[in-house]
């Protein structure tokens, strides 16, 4: 087979396509009920930008969940991190506002590398402990800001700018986010600590007797989520302006949802985070997509809970499909080796 | 689960039974929180002012029903090593559906009917997509979740459905001549008596802990896995489904949002009351002893004039201490048994 | 083993029990306030439906001022969200506490109800404002504006904003926040009746959530290419949307009116996004109801019809119909008297 070719059936094949499928519909679909859906200098904008900052979280998210792990805590990481971006603009004005990004990340990593010890030290299972972390972490940032409130006028403009504006027609959001995601698929799918990611899901004691450095590659990927939702709680502040103690509360369900949607393996070892991000495209554009086609703004959540378990089903019945063609290829050469 | 650690377990079971009674007994996960939660209750009665009534259970009670009453299904279904994110999902499922069916003058005995068949069919959706489709509870649960809030939404909207009558309202609240407990909490008792009974004392409990500790032995021991765990998720939406009818009626009406985030509330107090996330690990005294413990902490907290952030805060330090303490043990107890001994690889989810 | 499991026990205990002492006793030294206020329990609670919320800040200050006046204590306390339930266990701290009188404002009429006469019947005064309680279960409601001025002064806003014809759409708080909904209510009727050239395409929850209420807006603007104008009777939906148009294409185009306060609306007032919104002062609404539980615990009122009580700087109220007091109408703000208010 032509390599051209063969690359366009993998294309066809994934698992990502079918989900960027139905995104492509749902858009279709609306931009053909209400062509301002797309055809419009905001529709477009709010296309690419809605999703952007759960994208970021969703690809720390499909990071961890690749590990067989999960990250509860992201949501409460990321209000955390909106407000501590407003924090350093009140109470350190004289620094140049781009440094805000490197505070943000750099506390959300912190706040991962928390996570992340209790997991991969301790031994204690992600769920429990980033449930508690989501607890903690919201009641943190509930006494810190208690009944404050950081107001865009706090903000300086060309950081606000950021949030809203676009370079030739695309946010400068969405930019970023495809800057992340493409790194991050990139290191995933060819480097070797990325590679070893996928191994430890897929069976961590085998991972661990083979030699690989599980403790570490858990720790580095709760890191690297919690600083992906400590970047998500800058841009969240830039993109809406105003940061209660309520900033991303929720966010995590979201987030998970959107992984899930996207064909990453809740128990570790398989997905993209290529996947990922199209889940969370789907799962906003979805969202922002019923009312204009009719379907009253409460059936939403309804619509988004049947789309998930539609994906995990999918999954799984692609997942027997390739065992059995595996199969059927294991008996096929075992007939050619005995006759 | 990994090898490794399954090639701990009967280290650690063999020591068990090498432990005279009374320590197996007294010296548990268990006790451990029943322990705190009576040093926390005798701490903050003599230390926090208001404290010490009567009023304290009286208002603890009613609002700590619910959670009680979902623990339980809760702790089977998370000793079998699965999870079920949606039961606050459900609750406020059947919630609205008590309230339509109220509404559309069936009469309140056939809208309990159909409210607690709503919970029905919403467990044996969960059971289906986990047993029948073999899909991963957590994910469907996220799914349904989901769903079955959206759905309630869906149903009512903006609507309030609301004046129950106040003769069910008040079999249900009023509290038992004499004392603080309202009647609920007999509704609880009974259904826990049931729940530790079935757990602890049959050999269909037997099998649940054996679903939780290797279902592949459990498998072979002719425990019949996927009938169990369907059971339990219809049970769990049953008990859901009561938990939302009390909720409605306590409230005097049913919302769309009725018992949001109840489901991490029930989790948390689960995991705190000694029950393992793995499986095959928990019991119920703890469970309930958890509940008890979040809510007394929350009400002392409160009284002591702390507001919602600091007790979420203890809440989240409380489940995550439990859990490394437990897990501290266990290392320390596997470093005695086998000198040098390095515990394998973190386990999954 | 043995020693090793009672240590940790041992040592989460104490933690645990140090902190409950601690704040126990720190609890214990801010309460005494409250019984220095002579014969009569001053000690009065603002139980807002949420914090964090730049509204319920302003009022909760009014009756912080109001409490100082007349020698009471003071205390806010209230739940991050502003959920139905998420009131009740701080209405029943309250009791637990023996506080004198609660001035809350509802997130539901109905879920608060038992936990409030609960409280009633152990002799706290219970007073609602904002937003009101089922009327058998508080003992007064300090209304901010009655529900008709409200409405009206809204659609009337937006009608003369938009040359009284075209589509408009209304960006409420929760899809369950009694006001919001009672308003609706009357602007659907007030526009069908006095408006017939005006369309209301679609009412739209940003659920008081900053977040849910912009993205919402931009949500309303995609499907509703013709729409005219958005009403958002909230404080929280307004700002947000003021936020989205003023970054918009739409900035100037789409009129946008509703209830707002004056910081946070002032940019967007003197940037052209928004002409002119409405609102009564939050921080009056607070020293009032203080003062009206204030003469509730002294037995001058009982929250009958007619009864009358001195509220400090704001003069002498009177009970009206189903134990409700009046504030007063509404007041517009625009361009040129934004600049004389700071709340």
């Amino acid at each position: 087979m032509n390599p051209v070719l063969q690359r366009l059936t993998r294309f066809v094949t994934a698992r990502e396509t079918g989900i960027l499928l139905a995104l492509v519909i749902v858009v279709a679909i609306t931009t053909i009920v209400n062509p301002r859906f797309l055809f419009s200098g905001d529709g477009f904008r709010d296309l690419l930008l809605t999703p952007s900052i759960l994208l970021l979280v969703a690809v720390g998210q499909a990071i961890v969940i690749i590990t067989r792990n999960v990250d509860l805590s992201v949501g409460s990481v990321l209000g955390l991190s909106a407000y501590l971006t407003g924090r350093v603009f009140i109470d350190l004005p004289w620094l140049p506002w781009p440094a805000v990004f490197l505070i943000g990340i750099l506390f959300g990593g912190l706040l991962g590398l928390l996570n992340g010890a209790l997991v991969a030290f301790a031994k204690v299972p992600s769920l429990v402990i980033t449930l508690g972390t989501l607890y903690a972490f919201r009641g943190i940032n509930v006494l810190w800001t208690g009944s404050d409130r950081i107001n865009a006028s706090d903000m300086p403009t060309d950081f606000l700018a950021l949030g809203t504006s676009a370079l030739a027609g695309i946010p400068y959001l969405t930019i970023l986010a495809i800057v992340v995601l493409v790194i991050a698929g990139w290191f995933l799918r060819t480097q070797r600590a990325g590679r070893e990611l996928y191994a430890i899901g897929s069976d961590p004691s085998a991972a661990h007797l083979y030699g690989l450095k599980v403790t570490q590659r858990t720790l580095a990927a709760f890191v690297v989520c919690g600083a992906l939702a400590g970047l998500g709680g800058v841009l969240y502040a830039a993109r809406y302006g105003t940061v209660n103690s309520q900033a991303g509360s929720g966010w995590e369900l979201d987030a998970v949802g959107a992984a899930v949607i996207g064909g990453v393996a809740i128990f570790g070892g398989s997905g993209t985070v290529w996947g990922a991000a199209i889940g969370a495209y789907l799962l906003l554009t979805i969202s922002r997509a019923l009312p204009v086609v009719g379907v009253p703004d409460f059936w939403q959540g309804a619509v988004v809970g049947a789309l998930i378990l539609g994906a995990i089903v999918l999954d799984r019945l692609l997942a027997l499909r390739t065992a059995r063609r595996l199969r059927d290829v294991h008996a096929r050469e075992r007939k050619e080796v005995t006759s | 689960m990994s090898d490794t650690i399954l090639a701990d377990k009967p280290v650690r079971t063999y020591r068990d039974y090498g432990r005279p009674l009374w320590r197996r007994i007294l010296l548990t996960h268990e006790m451990a929180i029943i322990g705190l939660l009576v040093l926390v209750y005798i701490v903050a009665y003599v230390s926090v002012p208001g404290f010490a009534g009567p009023l304290t259970i009286q208002y603890l009670l009613p609002n700590v029903a619910a959670v009680l009453l979902i623990a339980l299904p809760m702790t089977l279904i998370i000793v079998t090593g699965e999870i079920d994110l949606s039961v606050a999902s459900t609750a406020g499922l059947a919630g609205v559906a008590f309230g339509i069916a109220n509404n559309a003058g069936l009469g309140v005995g056939v809208a309990l009917v159909v409210a607690l068949l709503v919970g029905v069919a919403a467990g044996a959706v969960n059971g289906f997509f986990i047993t029948v489709v073999g899909l991963p509870s957590l994910a469907v649960t996220i799914g349904t979740l989901a769903l079955f809030r959206g759905l309630a939404v869906g149903l009512v909207g903006t609507d309030r459905i609301g004046d129950f009558p106040a003769e069910m309202r008040s079999l249900v609240l009023d509290r038992i001549p004499g004392t603080p407990i309202p009647n609920i909490i007999v509704l609880f008792v009974v259904l826990a008596l049931v729940f530790a009974l079935v757990l602890h004392f049959t050999p269909a409990g037997r099998g649940i802990f054996a679903i939780g500790l290797s279902s592949e032995a459990a498998r072979f021991s002719g425990v019949r896995i996927e009938r169990t765990k369907f059971l339990l998720f219809v049970v769990s939406g049953l008990v859901s489904a009561v938990a939302g009818i009390y909720y409605a009626l306590k409230t005097n009406v049913s919302l769309a949002d009725n018992t949001a985030g109840l489901e991490l509330s029930v989790i948390a107090a689960v995991l705190l009351g000694g029950v393992s996330i793995f499986g095959g690990r928990g019991a119920l005294h703890g469970v309930i002893a958890g509940v008890l413990l979040i809510g007394f902490v929350g009400s002392a907290l409160r009284l002591a004039g702390l507001t919602s952030d600091v007790i979420s805060i203890v809440t989240g330090v409380l489940l995550v201490a439990s859990v490394v303490a437990t897990s501290f043990l266990a290392w320390l107890r596997v470093k005695r048994v086998v000198p040098g001994g390095k515990k394998g690889s973190p386990g999954p989810v | 083993m043995f020693n090793r499991k009672i240590r940790a026990t041992a040592v989460a205990g104490i933690a645990l029990t140090v902190a409950l002492v601690a704040t126990g006793c720190a609890a214990g030294t801010g309460d005494t306030g409250g019984d220095t206020g002579g014969d009569a329990n001053y000690s009065i609670t603002f139980l807002p439906k949420n914090l964090g919320n730049a509204y319920f800040d302003t009022s909760d200050a009014g009756g912080a001022e109001a409490i100082e006046e007349f020698g009471g204590t003071y205390a806010e306390v209230g739940p991050a969200t502003a959920t139905p339930d998420s009131q009740v266990s701080f209405i029943d701290t309250a009791a637990q506490q023996g506080v004198g009188g609660l001035v809350v404002s509802a997130n539901d009429p109905d879920a608060l109800c038992d936990s409030l006469n609960t409280a009633r019947d152990n002799g706290m005064k219970v007073v609602t404002f904002d937003s009101d309680v089922n009327a058998d279960c508080r003992d007064l409601f300090i209304n901010q504006a009655d529900a008709e001025g409200i409405a009206k002064v809204e659609v009337d806003l937006i009608a003369e904003q938009i040359g009284g014809a075209g589509q408009v759409a209304i960006l409420s708080a929760a899809a369950t926040a009694t006001n919001q909904n009672a308003w609706i209510d009357i602007m659907t009727e007030y526009i069908a009746s006095d408006y017939p050239d005006i369309e209301l395409v679609e009412v739209v929850y940003g659920d008081d959530d900053d977040q849910t209420s912009f993205d919402k807006t931009a949500g309303l603007l995609s499907t509703y290419p013709e729409l005219k104008g958005i009403i958002s009777p909230t404080t929280v939906g307004i700002s947000a949307a003021a936020r989205y148009l003023s970054t918009s294409e739409f900035k100037g185009k789409v009129a946008l009116t509703g209830l707002g306060t004056p910081n946070q609306m002032r940019d967007y007032v003197l940037d052209g996004t928004v002409t002119a919104f409405a609102l009564w002062n939050p921080g009056d609404l607070g020293y009032l109801a203080a003062y009206a539980t204030k003469a509730l615990i002294d037995g001058d009122i009982t929250g009958a019809e007619g009864d009358e009580f001195d509220a400090g700087k704001l003069g002498s109220y009177t009970v009206g119909a189903n134990g409700t007091v009046l504030l007063g109408d509404p007041f517009t703000f625009n361009a040129d008297n934004i600049g004389d208010f700071d709340f």
